[in-house]
């Protein structure tokens, strides 16, 4: 495939509204203040360092202001009721759809809320089983033997699973694209990967394990030559880097609000709205029907036809509140902070003897997960080690068991950044694998 | 909870590798971290209350999982299976106390030194991976003297090979 690296959406590098030079693109110790969480101690009286967003973020006092104006002044069921409350709920609900939907340069009609991005790729999965049976409209949606679903081996499993068990209920093939040694797509082979029998490519747009920022918009181009659908994993990307829809390529993006400073227990599926306009339902109950019989029932348009039962309506108003807070730090200088705090971990990580960084040692295409391997002490072991000091990291595979195969490691520890986090926070965390590499080490241990 | 004890089993752990010949073989995940441990057991002796002959095993995973196959390898191998069954529940017990356990040492040995995990939620399942695997293989080794397909014992992290 040919490089088409400006067509790339949210480009890490181009950093393009950053603070002059000499000033830091976000002032830390401002948003600190926002959230309450990072003012409590924790083990051993020690501050709280949280290196664990890329699992799930923090919340600043305006979202959670925004969920409690909601359920202490508007509260009630949306799209039902003929009551007032009923309607400013209404209200509230979708007037956070349109506020996620400007956030991604996206139409509200093209919004689905979900519980997660887990959900978002489930819905897709199921409403894809559920094409065969559907009517004509549905059946560019349909897969079967001989037809292929394309993923890659540096997926979260919540971008892989459910491709392997839509194969498995259908008979279609899985593929996927192998990564290299520095954690990048092996993107060698994808005129054959990417060929006729080719229905759907399911890519990360941003590696929760390394980082890696594949060219999804370059894989996208091929893949839609071949007439197949594009689902973006953007649960990595979304919360830290600018992301245009009208310019990402892929034809579904996928994420969760708990990542991006917003309330657990909401996601969000964006397609293009003739994909949603095609696509058979995959939870089916109340509030997304049309006319119900006892011998059948039709639905509604998108986006209430994904939207059974009564929705999270004050998670969507946290939602909305965390894109306003992102937009007003600007998601490039957001993008800037993490790159600055990456590039120190990187630097840091990649010079200390007995450490090696899983992913590429530079910022190029890559966001702020920083997952590394000790040689000789075990994930469990060096994040208890940084947790005695206060300092929250993942450790385990990171539910992307097959990339760290791939990678050669058991497991890894785990630091990703956001908004709150500092320079100094990067220091000390190398400082505290120093202290694991001094307790652990000495004579040779057992541990891979 | 880094007990020096625990850093000696990990450091230098007891009856590890996988020997000839056994009863009967397990291996378990903890799913959350990858962590594995494949597990023999071997009995012999009356048929009433057989002897574990020996308990191999081969451990990838952090110092607490490693170290506590190694120790109840030690205290296990030679005893019968009824013993060793009632050091094992001695151990769960410590591992479900939260801290606030007053462990027998004269049932536990150097099992006592894990109390301290038994403070981090997150790491009890360390602790009984190898315990976990070993009641299941011997649940099987049996199963076999019997002649019968015996159901394992319950373990919501296992996962066999």
């Amino acid at each position: 495939m040919t490089a088409q690296r400006e067509m790339i959406s949210g480009d890490v590098t181009t950093g393009a509204a950053v603070a002059p030079v000499g000033r830091a693109p976000l002032d830390v110790e401002a948003v600190r203040r926002d959230f309450p969480i990072l003012g409590r101690a924790v083990r051993g009286g020690n501050d709280l360092i949280y290196l664990d967003s890329g699992a799930t973020s923090q919340k600043p006092r305006q979202v959670l202001d925004a969920e409690r104006d909601y359920y202490t002044t508007r509260n009630a069921a949306p799209h039902r009721g003929a009551h007032l409350l009923g309607e400013e709920a209404t209200d509230a609900y979708e007037n956070s759809r349109a506020r996620i939907a400007a956030f991604l340069h996206a139409s509200p009609g093209e919004i689905v809320f979900t519980k997660s991005a887990t959900e978002s790729v489930n819905l897709v999965a199921y409403a894809m089983s559920n094409a065969a049976t559907f009517g004509p409209e549905a059946r560019r949606f349909a897969v079967g033997p001989g037809d292929e679903v394309l993923v890659t081996e540096a997926e979260h499993h919540a971008n892989l699973v459910p491709w392997q068990q839509l194969c498995e209920r259908t008979g279609a093939t899985l593929r996927w694209f192998g990564v290299r040694p520095d954690g990048r797509l092996d993107l060698s082979n994808a005129d054959e990967l990417i060929n006729s029998r080719t229905k759907l490519v399911a890519v990360t747009h941003q590696s929760n394990v390394t980082g890696v920022v594949p060219p999804v918009a370059e894989i996208a181009a091929a893949a839609h030559a071949h007439g197949a659908l594009v689902v973006a994993d953007g649960a990595q990307s979304v919360p830290h880097q600018p992301v245009d829809v009208t310019r990402l390529g892929a034809d579904f993006l996928v994420f969760s609000g708990h990542k991006m400073l917003g309330p657990s227990g909401i996601g969000v599926l964006w397609a293009r709205r003739e994909l949603l306009e095609a696509m058979p339902p995959f939870i089916t109950g109340g509030s997304m029907i049309e006319v119900v019989r006892m011998e059948g029932s039709t639905f509604l348009p998108p986006p209430a036809r994904f939207e059974a039962g009564v929705p999270a309506a004050a998670q969507a108003v946290g939602l909305a509140a965390a894109c306003d807070y992102l937009d007003a730090l600007g998601m490039s200088n957001v993008a800037a902070h993490e790159e600055a705090l990456t590039a120190h971990a990187l630097k840091a990580l990649s010079g200390m003897s007995g450490v090696r960084v899983l992913g590429p040692l530079d910022t190029d295409h890559r966001g702020g997960a920083v997952s590394f391997v000790v040689d000789g002490i075990h994930p469990h072991d060096v994040g208890q080690v940084l947790d005695e000091l206060g300092i929250a990291v993942r450790t385990g595979h990171h539910c992307a068991w097959p990339l760290h195969r791939a990678l050669g490691a058991q497991a890894s520890t785990r630091a990703t950044f956001y908004v709150y986090n500092s320079l100094d926070e990067v220091d000390a965390l190398a400082d505290g694998i120093r202290q694991a590499q001094e307790f652990f080490g000495g004579e040779s241990a057992g541990a891979a | 909870m880094y007990q020096e004890i625990i850093l000696e089993h990990y450091r230098r752990p007891l009856h590890a590798g996988l020997r000839e010949p056994f009863d009967a073989q397990v291996q378990h995940v903890n799913p959350t971290c990858g962590d594995e441990v494949t597990l023999r057991v071997s009995l012999n002796g009356a048929d009433g209350d057989p002897a574990l002959a020996d308990v191999s095993y081969e451990a990838l995973g952090c110092s607490i999982s490693q170290a506590s196959a190694s120790v109840m390898a030690d205290m296990i191998i030679g005893k019968t299976v009824g013993e060793a069954m009632a050091i094992s529940e001695e151990f769960l017990k410590l591992m479900q106390s939260r801290g606030e356990a007053e462990p027998d040492e004269s049932v536990l040995g150097d099992a006592v030194a894990f109390e301290g995990v038994s403070k981090y939620p997150s790491r009890i399942k360390c602790a009984l991976l190898g315990w976990m695997a070993w009641k299941d293989a011997t649940a099987r080794a049996l199963g076999e003297r019997a002649g019968t397909a015996v159901a394992a014992g319950h373990n919501g992290d296992r996962e066999q090979s």
